[in-house]
């Protein structure tokens, strides 16, 4: 089991980023070992003595107490290790977790989380994830050892696509799954498959799509010319379909009558776009950046100027699961928190690029990743962009996000009759539950759930969604 | 004058030189050009074009694969060799699983004209029906990715050998049946001293075609369902758009599928008999 990114974080020597320019013993054994004394004080279960010098704590008690011990210092020091490790180096390690002792009860921090976790059920899980940077924080979890510093044993398994994701949840081969944020919510209605309640504790990204258009195309960037086009999107139930129907409808095309769009599982949108089978789509990455590559396409323009930190993928399970295995689902509810937080720094982005581009993950180009995750990519205009924020990271489940969503499924018919717009967000999206344990966690939440959103220019108000359904020139209610 | 095997041999090897050398004269990357701006860089650099890779790059990958055919690295990540043992492990339980129940319906429909009447409406509508319409059923109702992959090869390979059966059965030569009639045989000793024998071959040819179509259902229904096997090999590699991955792991399936089919040929030519 690999516990790297839990090293002793009273440890001034020790990163506990571990980047690749890391110089701590762990990442360059025998280089320079550490000369720290073990500290005395330190209220842990690893033995004082014979301790080697790596460190690593003995056994999943003593992993628990480290993760915990780890999160404390971390946010003492705003998350930068760089300010944690020359503290310590200034300070010792004894005297540092002697200080924080006395003004951070250590042991009861770590009396309470693991009283609020309580024994695992099930330690052995199945994740499934698509292939796309939209499952950064589900897929880096794994070989960053995010998954492991609470006590899971978990299997991230590729899956072909979202329909393939949604059967192999509702048969219960996986515990939880990435998925788009708009399919828990169809799911619990109904809508495209069998009801089952299911519930989506944290949003995975916000932003991170785009709209590309054929190389052929440079010369129309203008949406009005875009009529008779072919679109590609990856599935009914999707941000990508909603937003690229807002955004064709806010620019007088019908998306039903004027274009046509097509479900196009992503990896097949570059070959598509090729063969000139489509003349655009808006996908996930790296299937944008991928076109550009590729030489086929151009990034017209990113979902995030269509709606800024628009909700994209999601991290989601059965009612049943969350109900059966209370503590395990709490468990991996934080690690997906852990990771997510982590993405969202853009320090790391470079680091995870490389963590994730392999074949067990994305099975993608490392610099395509990278121009994805760090914002600094070419757009195939001709331009370096430089946006940092082209995909972010925020577990936070907003139930006004949820409330959008539905009505542009009554918008555009795929849902009918009255909809309790508020009771199923509310029943999907854990934004409640997420926040407290992100404020638990020691991260800040927000303390509503609801708030406006500006989608183009206009403005989302949550308090009246069948209104905002009924109010577009373009729609079928 | 050397041996007609010789001669065809020499042609063969001809044929696919020249092949691989057009192939790999027409995929040459473009000349590299001088340092590369920034945005170059970002696009992936001239050499980065979309193309179709040349054979060499091919053989150079089926090497690396090939040299290292078992590894696993983790859940999404494995050597060839596993991803086609798993394939085959698939194949071959739907293949035998749809036997068992071929051959003995087979048999009953082919030596009673009223049960071929009767089934053969049915078995008409199933036969056309492509396994990938019936991947979302079998998802849907047996709620097991792997099974339901084992399903679908099974309902696909029924098909053939369950007809090809009941006319090697209808069809065995009336006189000996007579015989065995005078000789007082039991009807289960006829069919299986007189009828198996005279319907083997015709029995054989549909097992043939079967591990023929399950062999090409296999590589459907894992793209559709992932995980593990050849079928998922080609999807995964077509994720990173990898031509070079995706002509090799063609080749291996069809290495395979000709594997399977030598040894059911080898297995026709057993129960041959002359007349």
């Amino acid at each position: 089991m690999t516990t790297k990114s839990l090293g002793n974080p009273f440890d001034g020597d020790q990163s506990l980023i571990h980047a690749k320019t890391c110089g701590c013993p762990q990442c360059k054994p025998g280089q320079h070992e550490s000369t720290e004394p073990v500290m005395e004080v330190r209220p842990t279960t690893v033995p004082a003595t014979g301790a080697p010098a790596i460190d690593a704590p003995a056994d999943s008690e003593a992993m628990m107490d480290r993760a915990i011990e780890s999160a404390v210092v971390r946010s003492v020091f705003g998350h930068n290790d760089h300010s944690r490790r020359s503290f310590m180096k200034m300070m010792g390690a004894g005297a540092a977790a002697a200080l924080l002792g006395s003004v951070f009860p250590m042991d009861k921090a770590k009396a309470a989380v693991k009283e609020s976790l309580g024994k695992l059920e099930k330690t052995k899980l199945n994740v499934g994830f698509v292939p796309i940077t939209c499952a950064t924080p589900i897929i880096m979890a794994h070989p960053m050892g995010f998954y492991e510093r609470y006590g899971l044993d978990v299997t991230v398994t590729k899956t072909a696509g979202w329909a393939v994701a949604r059967d192999k949840s509702l048969a219960g081969e996986y515990d939880a799954s990435h998925m788009l944020t708009p399919m828990p919510l169809a799911m619990t209605m109904g809508a495209g498959s069998t009801p089952e309640p299911f519930i989506m504790p944290a949003v995975e990204n916000i932003n991170g799509q785009a709209i590309v258009l054929h190389v052929d195309h440079m010369d129309k960037r203008d949406p009005k010319q875009w009529k008779g086009f072919k679109f590609g999107v990856p599935f009914e139930y999707s941000m990508h379909n909603f937003l690229l129907r807002y955004y064709l409808a806010e620019n007088g095309i019908d998306p039903d009558k004027d274009v046509q769009i097509r479900v196009v599982p992503p990896p097949e949108m570059v070959a598509n776009l090729r063969a000139g089978n489509l003349d655009g789509y808006l996908s996930p990455d790296p299937f944008n950046q991928r076109a550009v590559w590729e030489k086929v396409g151009f990034i017209h323009m990113l979902t995030k100027d269509i709606w800024e930190g628009h909700p994209c993928c999601a991290f989601a399970c059965s009612q049943k699961f969350a109900t059966e295995n209370p503590n395990t689902y709490g468990a991996l509810l934080r690690a997906i928190i852990d990771a997510t937080q982590y993405s969202n720094n853009p320090e790391n982005r470079k680091e995870i690029s490389e963590a994730i581009a392999p074949k067990n993950y994305l099975n993608q180009p490392v610099p395509v990743i990278q121009q994805v995750l760090t914002g600094y990519y070419a757009d195939g205009l001709g331009e370096v962009q430089n946006v940092p924020d082209r995909i972010d990271f925020d577990p936070f489940p907003w139930h006004s996000m949820g409330v959008w969503i539905l009505t542009q499924m009554k918008r555009w018919g795929y849902i009918d009759g009255d909809v309790d717009y508020k009771g199923i967000a509310e029943q999907v999206y854990l934004a409640g539950e997420t926040g407290k344990l992100m404020e638990q966690m020691g991260y800040a939440a927000p303390d509503k759930t609801y708030k406006t959103h500006t989608i183009m220019g206009k403005t989302f108000d949550p308090a009246s969604p069948e209104e905002y359904a009924r109010s577009f020139a373009i729609g079928r209610v | 004058m050397a041996s007609l095997n010789v001669r065809a041999a020499l042609l063969s090897f001809t044929f696919l030189v020249l092949a691989l050398g057009l192939w790999e004269m027409a995929t040459q990357p473009p000349e590299a050009e001088a340092a590369m701006t920034e945005y170059e860089r970002l696009m992936g650099g001239a050499d980065q074009e979309s193309r179709v890779p040349p054979p060499s790059a091919v053989i150079k990958l089926a090497w690396t694969e090939l040299s290292n055919p078992f590894y696993d690295a983790g859940a999404n990540d494995k050597g060839i060799g596993i991803q086609l043992a798993y394939s085959v492990y698939r194949v071959l339980t739907g293949y035998l699983a749809a036997m068992a129940i071929a051959l003995p319906i087979g048999f009953l429909i082919g030596m009673s004209p009223l049960m071929y009447k009767a089934l053969n409406p049915y078995i008409q509508v199933l036969r056309p029906i492509s396994p990938l319409a019936w991947m979302p059923l079998a998802l849907f109702i047996i709620q097991d990715s792997d099974a339901s992959a084992i399903f679908v090869i099974f309902i696909c390979s029924i098909w053939p050998m369950l007809l090809n059966t009941a006319f090697g059965v209808a069809n065995v030569r009336q006189d000996w049946v007579n015989v065995a009639r005078t000789h007082e045989l039991s009807p289960v000793k006829t069919a299986l001293t007189v009828i198996l024998p005279a319907a083997a071959p015709t029995i054989l040819t549909g097992m043939r075609i079967s591990i023929g179509i399950a062999w090409l259902v296999i590589v459907a229904a894992e793209m559709l369902v992932g995980g593990t096997g050849i079928g998922y090999y080609v999807w995964n590699e077509w994720n990173n758009l990898d031509l070079a991955s995706v002509i090799f792991s063609i080749l291996m399936i069809g290495v395979v599928g000709m594997l399977l089919d030598l040894a059911l040929g080898k297995a026709q030519r057993l129960v041959e008999y002359k007349e």
